[in-house]
C-alpha cells in the first residue's frame, strides 16, 4: 500500500517537474515575445496542478488526514495568471504592434490598446 | 421578506465561495472555521455590494460542472501538444498567429471567463478586447489555420458559457 501510494506521487512530481522544464526552455527556445508569453501557461498549469496532487494523495495515503487548501493555489493562480499575461500582452501590443499588424477588429474598427490617444512621442513601433 | 433577505445576502454563491474558501484555508474542518468563515461571507458581499451592481445570475448549474470538466480535460491535452511544439518543432516550422474572435457574448463577467480560460489553456493567450468589447483577440503559439481556432474555441467555450450565464 505504501508502495503504490510512493509509486503515485512519484508519478505526479515527474509529470510535474516535466511540464515544468518545457515551461522554462520554452522561455529560451521560442524566438519571439508573444510566442514565449505561451511558456510559463504551462508551468502554472500542469506543472503546479502535478505539484498539488502529489501533495494531496501524500496527506491522504501517507499521513491518513484530509487535506484540501492545495485546492485554493489551483484558484488563486487561475485568478491570477491570465491577468499577468494580459498586462504583458497589451505592453507588447502598446509598443511594438501597428493596428495594421493586428487582424480587422471587426465592427468597432480598433483594438482596446490602440483605441487610446495616440501620444506623438511614442517610440518606433516597427522595432519588433 | 424577499427583499429584506436579498439585501442581507446580495451575493449568496458569493458567501457559499467565501465561506467554502475560509474552511479550506484553515484545512481543518471545525465549527471555528466554519462560522468565523460565514461572518466573512456574510461581511464581505454586503460592503461590497455597491461595486458590483448588475451581477449576472448562473442559469445553468450542471452545464458549470461540464465546463469546468471539459476546460481541465483541454489543460492536460493541450500541454502535451504545446510540450510537443516547444521540444520539437523547430522556430522556423513554427506559425505563430494572431486570431480574432468575434463574441456573442455580452456580460462582462462572461467574456472575463472566456479570456480567462484562453489563457490558462496552453497555445492561446487572449491579448485584447476590441474598443467597443465586441472581439476579442487571441495569440496562437502554432496555427496554421486560424479560422479552426477561432471556430473550436466558439464552439468549446463561448457556446457553454452562453447557456450558463446569459
Amino acid at each position: 500500500m505504501t508502495f503504490i501510494a510512493e509509486l503515485l506521487i512519484a508519478i505526479f512530481l515527474i509529470v510535474s517537474g516535466i511540464f515544468g522544464f518545457v515551461g522554462s526552455f520554452g522561455m529560451i527556445k521560442l524566438n519571439d515575445p508573444m510566442s514565449r508569453l505561451h511558456a510559463p501557461t504551462k508551468a502554472t498549469t500542469l506543472g503546479v496542478g502535478g505539484v498539488l496532487l502529489a501533495s494531496i494523495t501524500h496527506s491522504v495515503l501517507l499521513e491518513g488526514k484530509l487535506s484540501l487548501h492545495e485546492l485554493l493555489i489551483t484558484l488563486f493562480l487561475f485568478l491570477t495568471a491570465p491577468i499577468t499575461a494580459l498586462f504583458i500582452a497589451k505592453w507588447h501590443i502598446h509598443r511594438h504592434e501597428l493596428p495594421s499588424d493586428l487582424p480587422d477588429a471587426g465592427e468597432d474598427e480598433l483594438w482596446a490598446t490602440h483605441a487610446v490617444e495616440q501620444v506623438e512621442d511614442v517610440p518606433d513601433h516597427s522595432a519588433n | 421578506m424577499m427583499k429584506l433577505l436579498h439585501r442581507i445576502f446580495p451575493h449568496p454563491h458569493l458567501t457559499i465561495l467565501l465561506t467554502i474558501v475560509w474552511i479550506l484555508l484553515a484545512n481543518k474542518p471545525s465549527l471555528n472555521s466554519l462560522v468565523f468563515g460565514l461572518i466573512l461571507g456574510i461581511i464581505i458581499p454586503f460592503v461590497t455590494q455597491p461595486y458590483w451592481p448588475d451581477r449576472p445570475k448562473l442559469r445553468n448549474w450542471p452545464m458549470v460542472a461540464e465546463y469546468m470538466i471539459v476546460v481541465l480535460w483541454d489543460i492536460v491535452v493541450a500541454n502535451v501538444t504545446v510540450a510537443r511544439i516547444v521540444l520539437f518543432k523547430r522556430n522556423e516550422d513554427r506559425r505563430p498567429n494572431w486570431v480574432c474572435i468575434p463574441l456573442e457574448l455580452r456580460t462582462p463577467e462572461a467574456i472575463t471567463v472566456l479570456a480567462g480560460t484562453i489563457t490558462m489553456t496552453p497555445g492561446t493567450v487572449s491579448c485584447d478586447l476590441s474598443a467597443q468589447g465586441h472581439n476579442l483577440l487571441v495569440h496562437c503559439l502554432d496555427a496554421p489555420n486560424p479560422d479552426q481556432v477561432r471556430d473550436e474555441i466558439k464552439q468549446r467555450y463561448e457556446r457553454r458559457l452562453k447557456e450558463i450565464f446569459e
